[in-house]
């Protein structure tokens, strides 16, 4: 009787998945995805100034962009950028049904209302904010903070007021996440550290590395070490009490380190004083003065960030150090359009997303040109200024949520079961800890280690997506239900790569599948391909 | 299995070329190779590694050492139950003390077979730091330098594999057994340079052995390359640049690597297994002797629990057993084989414990002197450097700081602590601020 129900429930659970082969598969309607429509007039004038910009750029050096990338591959970047996974068979099939004009923009609607959005985006800014460590024993809530600020993300809280909560926010770090920011920078026995807090606030909000200046002036660097110590002066009497955060009265005094001397540093703003505002406490004056409408470095900054997270490379590299002068226009068309309409960091996201450069291919026009050496160092000019969509490394977590998306052709996603999530969640950590998590300077160009292909070649999580498994295997549950090979090839690409093989991919393994020598059974065989896709420069680098 | 020396040409050849295409480039051309690192915007290969020729230059038979061992006791071992007892005092609780082989040098209780081995090693008993957590503690002692928001320094064992020649190794060279959550890495040297995690030798090496038949590998191989062709075309250059398909290559040859036997401690003599312990620490350091033979440059084997705020004496005790054991059998088992002088043996942990013991019969934190442990690489051995306040107090005879240390450490290595690598907030920053501790130095 119960082998019954079994067989019962197997041919159910098959009926179930065969569904999500066919082409027809639910819109995320759960998600109450409202049609974000085509861009607004004045954003549309924002991104028509953005590709005027380059065009005017690529004009001057000579270059031609790219084509277009199709479809499925710009759907394939913004998941990756903005949910840190692929798009799973079934949000692919969902984006093929709609009408062509409306794709991207549903695409991105769909991520905005998903809570993978909120919280990958979280974890991004968050390494801005508080790095990766661990930070001090129980004063410091990583995950607390974290999740704080998903739901800020979910909220879409203009993103001023978001730097201002980091800022100037008082009480507990439990209860206020907030002020993790601050306790985050807390050392055993001395409170929140005014040099790492000043240092924090500069590169994460200002894109400014005045922390440079911390141990004494440079000759040619722009900030001068009483710079610094003016920023830092406005954490000085931030303290860590029994009622959690808060500003106490002193003066804020520091070792000079020439003379020995203790000196007292007045907070002090290192440019456009006017923006600083006289009223509440020194926190708060020192978050009006960084997201001030007027302080051209706040946008700036964010802009930078927000593109590095879309393209994997900042616009202006390194992240965190944008110079004042002779910056790229797109920079400043970013920065304009954010602080004219509310801070908004999906508006944002949008005209990035909506941008020619952003839906550039990474290919040459001419594959012929491009395998001669002379015309090597002008592809290498185009992927640098936007011409062509760079070609950069995944980061783990979108590496490993790639690899477990793909091993399922259903999403993974809030709406999943939660033993599905809890699998995927512990997956995720342990992948990440052996791939090697990339810190806090997780856009800095970097090549690949050998241990990282190792774990994709040999490691556990890619062997149970691509070994006889109808639960955790797609592979498994292509070879059992793809009626023909060309299907099942079909259906593996799209699962992992996004798209469909390449004719001479189709007949090669088409050919594979069908030879008659070869031993493998059908299910191996589609093992194998699974593997081969996934360890693939394709799948492991975003182009 | 004795590719130690190398001769000088080949090491040479070897360390100007950046560590990620070392052996990528036999099959691609150098100049191949040099021209995508400049054109292909691929940053991450830092210009490696000047040749160490200064090594070449030296006196004969006084070569710096090729290798680091780290024993590493996470959780902040105290220096009253190991290293630096004070027997008969008060803050030793009942801890007594035994003489070593060294006249005058006394270890706690617990480590009778060490003691035997003190003439070849040197304790450093007034190391201060003012890191009293564990996450930043380790920072500091395995990079030389307290955590900056700005930089993430290297383990001293990425500097290693980032300065030694790489010769015919085939497996990665900065390896950590049982590591815990913070293992040595490349940081600002860039993640190839991270140790590579693996756990029990008595377990198999992760992740290095195909998960299907030779020949279904094979074929899923054979299959790639039709894969890559198809993504290639168009970007050829910058498919290549990513370095892929070399580090794919690569990591196959790792895993058909015969060097991979340096894992296998069970092909040693049975009475070797027995005296470095029948335990997962035991069989690291074993393992770790194993792998620095085959050019691995830098091992840590890290033992857990040092942690005692409470039943601080039965922890240790536990411990010491253990830890006794593999340390005494690894210094003598190095010295049989003539590698102590090629290889420097290091052992300790992120901090010290307080002299005063708590309520639960524990120990706290404590950071304002502390002991660390080092031998071999020609370092002098039977010397004491420093020494802690019997009655308890912060103050220290001879203080030492961290960087101090890795000053030493990197000095017996031939790598020059004041060598200076641009950091990428664009600011050089030396290998170690420290100075080297003459009295160790021959």
């Amino acid at each position: 009787m119960r082998n019954l129900l079994f067989l019962v429930l197997c041919c159910a659970g098959l009926i179930a998945l065969g569904a999500s082969l066919s082409p027809a598969p639910k819109s995320p309607s759960e998600r109450e995805l409202r049609s974000l429509g085509p861009l607004p007039a004045d954003l549309r004038t924002t991104v028509d100034r953005l590709d005027a910009a380059f065009h005017e750029q690529w004009a001057e050096i000579g270059l031609t962009p790219a084509q277009r990338a199709d479809d499925l591959t710009i759907a394939r970047r913004l998941s990756l950028a903005l949910a840190g996974t692929i798009p799973s068979l079934e949000e692919i099939r969902w984006l093929e049904s709609l009408p062509a004009e409306r794709r991207l923009d549903d695409w991105l609607a769909a991520l905005f209302a998903d809570r993978r959005y909120h919280d990958y985006l979280a974890e991004r800014l968050a390494r801005a904010y508080v790095g990766t460590q661990d930070g001090p024993f129980i004063l410091f809530r990583r995950r607390r903070f974290v999740a704080w600020l998903a739901d800020q993300l979910a909220r879409n809280r203009p993103y001023n007021e978001l730097a201002t909560d980091l800022i100037a926010e008082d009480g507990l770090w439990t209860d206020r996440p907030a002020t993790n920011f601050i306790t985050a920078t807390i050392k055993p026995d001395q409170g929140p550290d005014p040099n790492a807090l000043a240092a924090r606030v500069s590169r994460a909000f200002l894109a400014q590395r005045i922390d440079c200046a911390e141990c004494h002036d440079h000759p040619f660097e722009h900030w001068k070490q009483a710079d610094f110590q003016g920023i830092a002066a406005f954490f000085g009497q931030t303290k860590q009490r029994f009622t959690g955060i808060r500003d106490v009265e002193g003066d804020f005094q520091v070792e000079n380190r020439t003379t020995g001397e203790m000196e007292t540093i007045v907070p002090r703003v290192p440019y456009q004083p006017e923006l600083r505002s006289k009223a509440g406490g020194l926190r708060r004056q020192l978050a009006c003065w960084v997201t001030h409408p007027e302080n051209k470095a706040f946008g700036r900054a964010v802009a930078n960030r927000i593109w590095a997270l879309m393209f994997g490379r900042p616009l202006v590299e390194p992240i965190d150090d944008v110079p004042e002068d002779d910056v790229p226009a797109a920079l400043d068309i970013l920065a304009e359009d954010f602080i004219a309409h509310g801070y908004d960091l999906r508006r944002m996201i949008r005209a990035i997303a909506g941008s020619q450069a952003f839906a550039c291919d990474s290919l040459a026009d001419s594959s012929a040109a491009d395998e001669r050496g002379e015309v090597a160092q002008i592809s290498d000019d185009a992927a640098a200024s936007w011409a062509r969509f760079p070609i950069t490394r995944m980061r783990p977590e979108q590496v490993i949520g790639g690899v477990l998306q793909a091993a399922s052709l259903e999403t993974l996603d809030y709406e999943s079961h939660i033993l599905t999530r809890i699998v995927r969640a512990a997956g995720q950590n342990e992948f990440i800890q052996r791939y090697g998590d990339d810190g806090d300077d997780e856009f800095l160009p970097q090549g690949g280690t050998i241990p990282q292909r190792l774990l994709m070649m040999n490691g556990k999580h890619v062997t149970e997506v691509t070994s006889q498994n109808i639960i955790r295997s797609a592979a498994t549950q292509i070879a059992l239900l793809a009626s023909t090979d060309k299907l099942a090839i079909e259906t593996a690409y799209l699962a992992v790569l996004t798209r469909r093989p390449t004719q001479t991919e189709a007949d090669y393994f088409t050919a594979r599948l069908a030879d008659k020598q070869d031993k493998r059974s059908r299910g191996q065989r589609l093992e194998d391909l699974y593997w081969t896709l996934l360890n693939s420069t394709e799948f492991s680098w975003n182009h | 299995m004795e590719p130690l020396m190398q001769n000088a040409e080949c090491s040479m050849q070897n360390a100007e070329q950046p560590d990620a295409v070392n052996r990528a480039d036999r099959e691609w051309s150098r100049r191949k190779v040099l021209q995508l690192a400049a054109l292909g915007g691929v940053s991450w290969l830092t210009p490696v590694a000047h040749v160490l020729a200064e090594r070449a230059e030296r006196t004969p038979g006084r070569e710096p050492a090729q290798s680091l061992i780290l024993l590493w006791l996470a959780g902040g071992p105290s220096q009253l139950e190991t290293f630096d007892p004070h027997p008969g005092k008060d803050i030793a609780g009942g801890t007594t003390a035994i003489g070593t082989a060294v006249k005058g040098i006394q270890l706690a209780a617990g480590y009778e077979r060490l003691a035997e081995q003190m003439p070849h090693a040197s304790l450093v008993r007034s190391l201060v730091s003012k890191e009293g957590d564990h996450e930043r503690g380790s920072y500091l002692v395995k990079t030389g330098y307290r955590p900056d928001p700005t930089v993430v320094h290297p383990s001293v064992g990425a500097i290693c594999c980032h300065q030694l020649p790489v010769g015919s190794t085939e497996i990665p060279r900065h390896i950590s057994i049982l590591p815990n959550q913070w293992p040595g890495v490349g940081g600002m040297l860039g993640k190839q340079y991270d140790a590579f995690k693996c756990y029990d030798p008595a377990a198999k090496v992760p992740d290095v052995v195909a998960q299907v038949s030779d020949s279904r590998f094979q074929r899923r191989l054979d299959d790639l390359a039709v894969v890559e062709q198809a993504f290639a075309r168009g970007r050829a250059r910058q498919a290549e640049a990513t370095l892929h398909r070399s580090t794919v290559e690569n990591a196959r040859k790792m895993m058909s690597s015969e060097q991979l036997e340096a894992f296998d401690v069970k092909r040693e003599p049975r009475e070797l297994q027995q005296a470095y312990g029948d335990t997962p620490f035991g069989r690291g350091c074993l393992a770790a002797r194993r792998l620095i033979e085959v050019g691995v440059r830098c091992v840590e084997v890290t033992l857990s629990g040092w942690d005692s705020h409470a039943n601080n004496h039965e922890i240790h005790h536990n411990l010491a057993v253990t830890l006794d054991a593999a340390i005494a059998a690894l210094l003598d088992d190095l010295r049989q084989r003539d590698l102590l002088d090629k290889t420097v043996v290091l052992c300790g942990g992120e901090f010290g414990r307080t002299p005063q013991i708590n309520r639960l019969q524990g120990r706290d934190h404590w950071p304002h002197g502390f002991s660390m442990l080092l031998a071999g690489g020609r370092l002098r051995g039977g010397v004491v450097i420093g020494a802690t306040d019997p009655e308890g107090g912060r103050e220290v005879e001879s203080p030492q700081q961290v960087a101090d240390l890795h000053a030493t450490v990197l000095t017996a290595l031939g790598i020059d602590p004041q060598h200076e690598v641009l950091a990428p907030v664009g600011r050089p920053i030396k290998f170690s601020e420290g100075a080297p501790i003459k009295q160790l130095l021959v």
